[in-house]
């Protein structure tokens, strides 16, 4: 009993209001996605500043401003992900040089067996194969517990725990003994939280022994260059 | 103008978004590990459920009912980024500290239900105070959490406070040898502490009940008849 003009022009007004609803939606997803667009051009070069800031206080935290003396910004290489160090990307090194004569290479490391995962951090390790300091960058350890590792998180203000890798070197301490106490090796733990200290004492001495190894090459390589690990000599 | 303490109440109190909705405790569980972490997100949550008000208060006659969920969601998210990247760029030293907090909003279904009772059914300043007066609902309950949990977990108040504001510090409560109570710190403190906050409110509501109960059988005291009824 039904009226097939009745169902054709019902079916029509179906099919036009999906496409008129389509089209809006179309509509408000282009508009959106054109103001994240615009914001993120428009912010990108002050992002861009605020990131290079960061970088360069994170190297001054890790390297004194007196000890070089050439531009570190353009005296940098790419290094691509190395086994030792357990970065997942590419990331700079950059070389300071007092005089022209090299005095420290900085670059990032990261622990991937925190306690809650990665921790990211900075290094500065001068040619006589020390450490001359140590920061983390990231992590996400217990608040209260396993933050410790960061300075600005540790309740000792005088001599955080993370300042006793300080100027040390396998010359010092010995490759065995560059562990925390309870793993039998020369570094203090907090007691509770030996997972995080663990993680950040053993990617320093893996990233001192990569840097001992790998020193020669990595300042004799053009700025802006990349290191590659298998084309060098040996 | 009543309208508006209505709206301020319901933000505070009444339809408290935590305490009687319980709603947006992802967020609200992992960050409240100490006061200034709560303040914070509860702060970038405020200029966040504002500007989803407001806009979807503004865009609400040209949406259609249907597909209304997925258009709140889009202009939620890119709000989210816009403030993300606007704080980024102007406000880096504040963004150091909530940046990692900004993203996290976007999972806040506090945001969403707002959008969705609220502001798609009124105009824009009412939409805008209510999404000032949830967020600011928001912002007291998960800054007494973190305070609480703070205090029991690591026996300070205000620890990272120089994060924002760098001439202040933290205040040690307990004596600095004191152990920590780890559990007020993991997730399972969170839970116990909103637990206690929750029965709190509970017991509040239900005294104030009781009195209104006695004050209008005071006031009509039951006839035999309806007693018997």
């Amino acid at each position: 009993m039904t009226d097939p003009l009745g169902i054709a022009r019902r079916e029509s007004g179906v099919l036009r209001i999906s496409l008129r609803t389509a089209a809006i939606m179309l509509a408000f997803t282009m508009v959106f996605t054109a103001l994240m667009a615009g914001t993120y051009k428009l912010t990108a070069p002050m992002v861009a500043a605020s990131a290079l800031a960061e970088k360069l206080r994170l190297i001054g935290e890790v390297l004194p401003a007196g000890s070089y003396d050439n531009d570190l910004m353009t005296d940098a290489i790419g290094l691509p992900p190395q086994a030792l160090l357990g970065q997942e990307d590419d990331t700079r090194l950059w070389r300071a040089r007092k005089n022209g004569q090299p005095v420290a290479l900085v670059f990032e490391a990261a622990a991937r067996d925190g306690y809650s995962g990665r921790i990211g951090l900075i290094v500065a390790i001068d040619t006589g194969g020390r450490l001359l300091a140590l920061r983390v960058t990231s992590h996400k350890e217990t608040p209260g517990l396993g933050d410790y590792i960061d300075p600005k998180k540790d309740r000792n203000k005088t001599r955080p725990w993370i300042t006793q890798f300080g100027k040390l070197g396998f010359d010092s301490v010995p490759r065995d003994k560059w562990r925390v106490k309870k793993d039998g090796g020369h570094f203090d733990q907090a007691a509770g939280a030996t997972i995080s200290a663990r993680a950040v004492t053993n990617a320093s001495g893996r990233a001192l022994a990569w840097a001992n190894e790998n020193r020669d090459r990595l300042f004799a390589l053009p700025a802006n260059g990349r290191f590659e690990p298998q084309g060098g000599k040996p | 103008m009543s309208a508006y303490k209505d709206i301020a109440w319901n933000g505070i109190w009444k339809q408290n978004t935590i305490l009687a909705q319980l709603l947006g405790l992802c967020p609200l569980l992992a960050v409240s590990t100490t006061f200034v972490n709560a303040v914070s997100l509860g702060l970038a949550t405020i200029v966040v459920m504002m500007l989803a008000n407001f806009a979807i208060s503004a865009l609400r006659a040209l949406i259609p009912y249907e597909i209304r969920i997925p258009v709140f969601v889009l202009i939620i998210a890119a709000l989210v980024t816009v403030v993300d990247l606007a704080f980024n760029a102007f406000l880096h030293d504040l963004y150091l500290v909530l940046g990692i907090f900004i993203p996290l909003i976007v999972t806040n279904c506090i945001v969403l239900a707002r959008v969705e009772a609220f502001a798609a059914k009124n105009g824009l300043r009412a939409a805008t105070v209510d999404g000032l007066m949830m967020g600011v609902g928001f912002v007291w309950v998960i800054g007494l959490l973190g305070a609480v949990r703070e205090f029991i977990g690591q026996g300070t108040i205000f620890s990272g406070v120089e994060m924002i504001f760098p001439t202040l510090s933290g205040i040690q409560v307990l004596p600095a040898d004191y152990p920590g109570f780890l559990i007020a710190i993991l997730p399972p403190g969170a839970f116990f502490v909103l637990g206690l906050l929750i029965a709190g409110r509970n017991w509040i509501e239900a005294r104030a009940n009781q009195r209104m109960l006695e004050k209008r059988l005071h006031e009509h005291p039951p006839t035999a008849s309806a007693a018997g009824a």
